[in-house]
C-alpha cells in the first residue's frame, strides 16, 4: 500500500518539477497574477479625469473647483471653452465627468439665491458614476453649508447653528475602507481554486489521454491508492500556493492578517480537498484534456460569479441565492475575509468550516466511487 | 468442464457488447500454459477488446473466461498480480527516464526492495537499454521503446503476458528481435498470448486463433491451419507480365482468385492440377513466357483470406434478407 503510493507520488512530482512549463504554471504564475491582479482589482473610485465648463469665471466657481480637486477625487484635467467640447470630450472617454457653471453662479450666491452646478457623468459604468455624484454631493453641499455658515456670521457674528445632526461613521475591519483589503484574499480564493482544480483534472486525464491510464490499470494497484497517488501531490502544490499568495498579499499588498494563520491554513486545507474531489470528478467524467478543460471552466466561471467574490449574494433573487449555498468559493471566500480582515476563528466561523467539510467529504466519495479500475 | 490445470487461459462463449454492436461475440478456446498463443485478425475485429477482458479491465456482457487459474468477473485484481500486459499504444511515461519508469513499475508491481536492483539489471540488459538507462523515454527509438515497455510488464515475472500488437510500427530488425524476447519469455515456462496482423509473425506461433469481426473463424496450430483449412488448391504461377495475366486467369473456369503475390501469382482454384493445365494454355496464347506454374502449400495470408471470404460470402445473403 504504502509502497505503490510512495512510487506513485515520486512519479507525479517527478513529472510536475521536470516540465518547465509546470514550474512556471505552479509557482511563478499564481504570484505574477497575485500582484497584477491585487494591483488591478480596486473597486475605489479616485483621480476622476474631470473637465470644467466655467461660464462664470468668477473668484466664487473657481473657489468651488478648487474644491473639487482638493477633495483627491477629481483631477481636473481640462478647461472647456467650447459648449460642444463637452459631448465630444464624453464621447472620447478623456473625461468621466463634467462639472459645469453657468454664468451668474456668484451673482446668485452673493444676492442669497441658489446657485446651480451642474454635473455630468459617463454613466457607461453605473457603479463607478454612482460614486462619483455622490463624491460631487459631498463637496458640494460642504460648500454650500461652508457658504451659509459665512452668510450668517457676516449677518450676526459668531455663531453656533443649533440642532445639527453630525454623522460620525466608523469603518470597523477595513478603516479606510480600501477595497483591495476586500479583494485581494478574495484573488487569493480564486487562485487556488484554478491551480488545484485544473491540476487535478489534467494530470488523471492526461494518463487517460495517452494511455498510461490503461497500463496503470492492469496492475494490482488499487483505486485509492491511485486517487492518493494523484491527489497528494496537487493537495500540497495546492498548499505552496496558498503559503506564497498569503504572503503576497500580507508583505507585498500589507493586507491585514488579524487572524490565526493556523486557521486559514485548516480552512485552506478543507478546501484544497473540495477542489481536488471535484477535479477528480470532472476527470472521470472527461476523455480528453480539451473536455476537462471544458468542464473546468464550466464549473469555474459560476461558481466565481456566485460566490460573493465580487456581487454580494445579498444583491441577487433569492433562488440563487440557495444555489450559492452548494458553492464552496463561498464558505471559503467567508473565512479567508473573516481570518485576514476581522480577526475571528472557528468559534464563529465554524458552520463555514462544517460546509467545507461536508462538501471535501462528499466531492471525495462522489469521484472515488465513480472511479473505476476498468475502462 | 473447463480445464484450467494445465491451460493458462480458459474462454468459454466470451461476449463483449458496445450497445447494440457485438464486438466479440461468443468465443471460446484455451491457451495451454508455456505456449505462444497468436491472435490474428484485421483492425477491429475485436483483438483488443478480447485482451482487455481476458486483463479484467474491461468486464465481459456474457460468457466465462479464467486466466492464470482466476475468474475473470470476480477475481479481476488476483489476475492482475499475475500477468503482464502492453497495450498497443507505447504507454510507459515518456517524461519520466528509463530508469524512473522501471523504478515505477516495480514499486507499482510491489517487488520486494532485495530484488529490485536485479530485475532492474535484468530488464535493461534484456531490452538492450543498458547506456540509456538516464534518458528520456521520448527520446528512445520504436523498437527500443517497445522492449523497455515489455521488460517492465513482465518486472514482477508473471506467468502469463498478453502482447497487443507489440510490434506495430516497429522496423523489420527490432521485430525479429523482439520476437527472440517472446522465444527467450517461451522458453522459461512463460504462456505469451500476442496479437497481431503481421502474418509472418503468426507463423512464430504455436498455436492461432483468427478472429474476424468479432467470431473466431479458426483455431489451431500454423501448420494444420494451412493443411485442413483451405479446400481448394493455390497455384504459384510465374510468367511474363503477371499484372495483366492476373484479370485473364479469374476468367477460367475453376479458378476463384488470382491475386499479385511477390513477382508472380498465386491463384487459387478448386482443383489444382486441371486449373494449372488451363493457366499453361492461356499463357501460351497469349504469348507470355512462363517460368513456373507449381501447386504450392498455401501461406498463412492465403489460408486467412480463403476464410474470410468465405465468411463474407456466407454473410451478405444474410445482411440483404435482413435489409
Amino acid at each position: 500500500m504504502l509502497e505503490r503510493l510512495r512510487n506513485m507520488l515520486i512519479k507525479e512530482f517527478i513529472q510536475v518539477f521536470r516540465d518547465p512549463r509546470m514550474r512556471m504554471v505552479i509557482f511563478v504564475i499564481p504570484c505574477f497574477q497575485m500582484l497584477v491582479i491585487g494591483y488591478a482589482v480596486s473597486t475605489d473610485v479616485k483621480h476622476v479625469r474631470t473637465a470644467v465648463y466655467d461660464l462664470d469665471e468668477s473668484r466664487q466657481s473657481r473657489d468651488l473647483v478648487a474644491a473639487f480637486s482638493r477633495s483627491g477625487y477629481f483631477d481636473v484635467v481640462e478647461h472647456i471653452a467650447d459648449e460642444r467640447r463637452i459631448r465630444e470630450i464624453l464621447d472620447r472617454g478623456e473625461a468621466t465627468a463634467v462639472l459645469r457653471l453657468q454664468h451668474g453662479f456668484a451673482g446668485d450666491l452673493l444676492a442669497g439665491r441658489t446657485a446651480e452646478l451642474q454635473v455630468l457623468v459617463d454613466g457607461t459604468d453605473s457603479n463607478t458614476a454612482n460614486i462619483v455624484l455622490g463624491y460631487a454631493v459631498k463637496i458640494a453641499q460642504a460648500y454650500s453649508e461652508k457658504m451659509l455658515v459665512r452668510r450668517f456670521e457676516r449677518r450676526l457674528g459668531a455663531i453656533r447653528i443649533p440642532g445639527r445632526i453630525e454623522l460620525e461613521s466608523r469603518a470597523w475591519f477595513n478603516e479606510n475602507l480600501e477595497s483591495r483589503n476586500f479583494y485581494v484574499p478574495g484573488v487569493l480564493v480564486i487562485i487556488v481554486t484554478l491551480m488545484t482544480l485544473l491540476l487535478t483534472s489534467m494530470s488523471v486525464v492526461r494518463e487517460k489521454e495517452i494511455g498510461t491510464m490503461e497500463q496503470i490499470m492492469v496492475t494490482p494497484i488499487t483505486p485509492v491508492e491511485f486517487i492518493l497517488g494523484k491527489t497528494v501531490p496537487f493537495a500540497i502544490i495546492g498548499y505552496a500556493v496558498v503559503f506564497l499568495v498569503t504572503s503576497i498579499a500580507v508583505f507585498w499588498f500589507e493586507v491585514p492578517m488579524r487572524g490565526n494563520f493556523g486557521t486559514l491554513l485548516f480552512g485552506a486545507g478543507l478546501y484544497i480537498l473540495t477542489m481536488l474531489g471535484a477535479g477528480l470528478f470532472i476527470s472521470t467524467i472527461s476523455g480528453t484534456q480539451q473536455q476537462a478543460m471544458i468542464s473546468t471552466f464550466f464549473f469555474f466561471f459560476p461558481a466565481m460569479l456566485l460566490s460573493g467574490f465580487a456581487f454580494p449574494i445579498a444583491n441577487m433573487p433569492e433562488p440563487v441565492q440557495w444555489l450559492t449555498l452548494v458553492n464552496p468559493l463561498r464558505y471559503f471566500l467567508i473565512i479567508i475575509r473573516a481570518i485576514f480582515l476581522k480577526g475571528v476563528g472557528l468559534e464563529i466561523l465554524w458552520p463555514n468550516f462544517l460546509a467545507l467539510g461536508l462538501m471535501a467529504a462528499t466531492m471525495l466519495t462522489l469521484s472515488v466511487r465513480r472511479f473505476h479500475k476498468t475502462l | 468442464m473447463m480445464n484450467t490445470a494445465t491451460n493458462a487461459v480458459v474462454v468459454e462463449n466470451l461476449e463483449k457488447r458496445f450497445g447494440g454492436f457485438v464486438a466479440v461475440n461468443r468465443v471460446s478456446f484455451e491457451v495451454a500454459k508455456g505456449e505462444i498463443f497468436g491472435f490474428l485478425g484485421p483492425n477491429g475485429a475485436g483483438k483488443s477488446t478480447t485482451i482487455r477482458m481476458l486483463c479484467g479491465i474491461l468486464a465481459p456482457t456474457a460468457g466465462r473466461g479464467v486466466v492464470a487459474g482466476y475468474d475473470i468477473y470476480t477475481q479481476s485484481e488476483k489476475i492482475k498480480a499475475n500477468i503482464g500486459y502492453m497495450s498497443q499504444k507505447f504507454s510507459l511515461y515518456q517524461d519520466l527516464t528509463v530508469e524512473e519508469n522501471i523504478n515505477f513499475y516495480s514499486g507499482i508491481y510491489c517487488i520486494p526492495a532485495e530484488l529490485k536492483e536485479e530485475r532492474k539489471n535484468w530488464v535493461l540488459e534484456m531490452a538492450g537499454l543498458r547506456e540509456h538507462r538516464r534518458r528520456p523515454t521520448a527520446l528512445l527509438s520504436g523498437g527500443w521503446k517497445q522492449r523497455l515497455a515489455l521488460g517492465c510488464a513482465i518486472l514482477h515475472q508473471p506467468p502469463i503476458v498478453f502482447l497487443d500488437e507489440p510490434t506495430s510500427g516497429v522496423d523489420p530488425i527490432s521485430r525479429r528481435a523482439f520476437w527472440d524476447l517472446i522465444y527467450d519469455l517461451s522458453g522459461r515456462g512463460v504462456t505469451v498470448f500476442v496479437t497481431t496482423h503481421y502474418m509472418d509473425e503468426a507463423e512464430y506461433c504455436d498455436r492461432l486463433g483468427l478472429i474476424y469481426r468479432g467470431e473466431l473463424v479458426a483455431l489451431g496450430e500454423p501448420e494444420r491451419l494451412k493443411r485442413d483449412l483451405m479446400a481448394e488448391d493455390v497455384l504459384e504461377v510465374l510468367c511474363e507480365h503477371p499484372e495483366t495475366a492476373m484479370g485473364e486467369i479469374e476468367q477460367l473456369p475453376g479458378v476463384k482468385e488470382a491475386a499479385l503475390f511477390g513477382r508472380g501469382l498465386h491463384v487459387v482454384a478448386t482443383d489444382g492440377e486441371a486449373a494449372a493445365g488451363e493457366i499453361g494454355e492461356l499463357l501460351a496464347r497469349s504469348g507470355r513466357r512462363i517460368e513456373r506454374i507449381e501447386k504450392i502449400v498455401p501461406s498463412l495470408e492465403d489460408v486467412f483470406v480463403s476464410l474470410i471470404e468465405a465468411r463474407d460470402r456466407a454473410e451478405q445473403p444474410q445482411a440483404e434478407v435482413k435489409r
